[in-house]
């Protein structure tokens, strides 16, 4: 038992160690570089892509969730199984298969003709909405997941004692389910932003290299520009954003626990 | 009852648009791996020819064997390291929490970060990177999915048949091997299976810490550069096998959890 445990001391040391790599040509330089208005730039896009992610991805996943959490009780196995299946499946592979629908020759544009439309063939691969569309598939199932396991944890009781008191299903909706279930959206939301922001895959397949976030930004000054020190900057204020992030919706759990109890008072 | 079919309608639409959504790209991939003619414009016939064009490219297989290798391998070691982990986390209550966090830190990390902070540990301790870094690199986040898994197992175990056993004689090791790794069987197996399949998919990881040189490149990695170049029928054919193996590895895998919460 002791030697997994020195193991895993080992690895924290690999961490460091990693970091510690990084520190000997460490200057604040690095910093400042990731303020630079051009890399700036490339952190805000890269935020705003992974924010217009998160929101779709929640979007679509909270009516998915909700359905999966009032269907059968023997059912919901099965359909929860369904929903987080292509989650473990390659993910080059799914992110291949919306070039393969959105090329010029693709299916979506073959769709199109055959539907009677005349014009050009749209270009939609290489394109930031290319990118949205690849990263809201590519994450959709673990949100339906975390959305799932909140909603299933929800009391009952509470959404008919709202209804009992003359609630409508919209109201009790908005002022009870939705509520209660905030942390499982939390969790599921700081999940694909955190994924979608450090992402280099799939801007780098479906955005066709032709604008960057800070995934491909991380990749290419390591494997390309052979700046390491800044790639690494980079590389911990991802971390950073994860950690606050984590942190934001460790606390909103934590409160959203304490008004669930006193609201029970 | 009424009410609950009415809103039901409502709630079949949605999973039916949104598993469309999830599996519509999917069947595109399968149905064109069977395609004559490989194309997504016209279908011009059933065929099995990407299939054989598979089998005769030896840089794919050899690309599999490479992802087989660092599979079974990571695997393995993951498996036994990540079961003695959960036992040791949930019978020692005390300072947990941090080790907790380093054990479950690989699972939140970005993959790129996790991947740039190995490559630049593995230089600094001037590692000639190949097959064997992938695999330990591997090993690390494997670590975190089975030590879950296991101990998800362990939160359920019922401590007073270890007393039994030792009770009634047994020794540490006798009590483990008859008592404990029977009970934990299951979810060992399903967590060696679920690093199995992040082992065979993990792309980014396996990218940065596999080094220059053919040798070492993995299927996902192979997929990669299949890609950049531009679409070929065969990638359709390689996906629908590496789905399948995936999902299978999968089902197995669940059906072995949910006899664990029975």
């Amino acid at each position: 038992m002791v030697a997994p445990c020195l193991l895993i001391l080992g690895y924290a040391f690999f961490e460091r160690g990693t970091w510690g790599g990084v520190v000997y040509t460490f200057t604040l330089e690095n910093f400042e570089r990731v303020f630079d208005p051009l890399y700036a730039r490339i952190f805000l896009n890269s935020a705003r892509i992974a924010a217009t992610v998160t929101l779709l991805a929640i979007l679509i996943a909270y009516p998915a969730a909700y359905a999966i959490s009032r269907a059968p009780k023997s059912r919901q196995a099965i359909l929860l199984f369904f929903a987080v299946l292509p989650f473990w499946s390659n993910y080059l592979i799914r992110t291949y298969a919306w070039i393969v629908l959105l090329n010029r020759e693709g299916l979506v544009n073959s769709v199109l003709r055959w539907g009677g439309y005349e014009g050009e063939p749209l270009s939609m691969l290489y394109s930031e909405g290319a990118v949205i569309v690849g990263l809201v598939y590519n994450y959709l199932p673990f949100v339906i997941l975390a959305i799932y396991s909140s909603l299933s944890r929800l009391d009952m009781s509470l959404v008919e004692a709202s209804r009992d008191l003359g609630a409508g299903p919209v109201r009790t909706f908005l002022r009870v389910t939705l509520p209660l279930t905030l942390p499982g959206v939390a969790a599921g939301g700081v999940f694909v932003f955190v994924l979608s922001i450090g992402n280099f895959v799939t801007p780098a397949l479906l955005g066709g290299g032709r604008f960057q976030m800070i995934g491909n930004l991380v990749y290419d000054q390591f494997l390309t520009a052979n700046d390491w020190p800044f790639g690494a900057a980079l590389g911990m204020i991802l971390i950073a954003i994860m950690i606050v992030l984590l942190t934001l919706q460790a606390r909103a759990t934590n409160r959203a626990a304490g008004t669930t109890r006193e609201a029970i008072r | 009852m009424m009410g609950w079919t009415r809103r039901n309608a409502g709630g079949r639409a949605t999973l039916v648009a949104v598993f469309g959504f999830l599996y519509l790209p999917i069947a595109v991939l399968v149905g064109l791996s069977f395609n004559e003619a490989g194309l997504p414009t016209v279908w011009s016939g059933f065929s099995t020819r990407w299939y054989g064009a598979l089998l005769g490219n030896a840089d794919i297989l050899g690309a599999a064997w490479n992802t087989l290798i660092v599979a079974v391998f990571a695997t393995a070691i993951a498996t036994v390291l990540g079961t003695l982990l959960a036992i040791g986390i949930e019978t020692r209550r005390r300072a947990s929490t941090g080790l907790e966090a380093l054990v479950f830190a690989p699972m939140v990390i970005p993959d790129i970060v996790l991947a740039v902070a190995l490559l630049s540990f593995f230089s600094r301790l001037d590692v000639t990177l190949g097959l064997h870094t992938i695999v330990l690199s591997h090993v690390i986040f494997d670590l975190a999915f089975v030590c879950s898994i296991v101990r998800a197992r362990l939160k359920h175990f019922d401590y007073s048949i270890v007393e039994a056993s030792r009770d009634l004689g047994a020794s540490p090791w006798t009590t483990f091997w008859r008592v404990t790794f029977p009970v934990l069987m299951p979810a060992i197996v399903a967590g060696a299976l679920l690093a199995f399949t992040l082992s065979i998919d993990e792309f980014i990881i396996a990218f940065f810490t596999a080094g220059a040189g053919r040798s070492s490149i993995t299927l996902p990695m192979q997929i990669y550069s299949m890609i950049r170049f531009g679409i070929t029928p065969e990638i359709n054919a390689l996906a629908t096998i590496v789905m399948s193996v995936s999902a299978a590895a999968l089902l197995v895998s669940q059906w072995l959890n949910k006899d664990q919460l029975r």
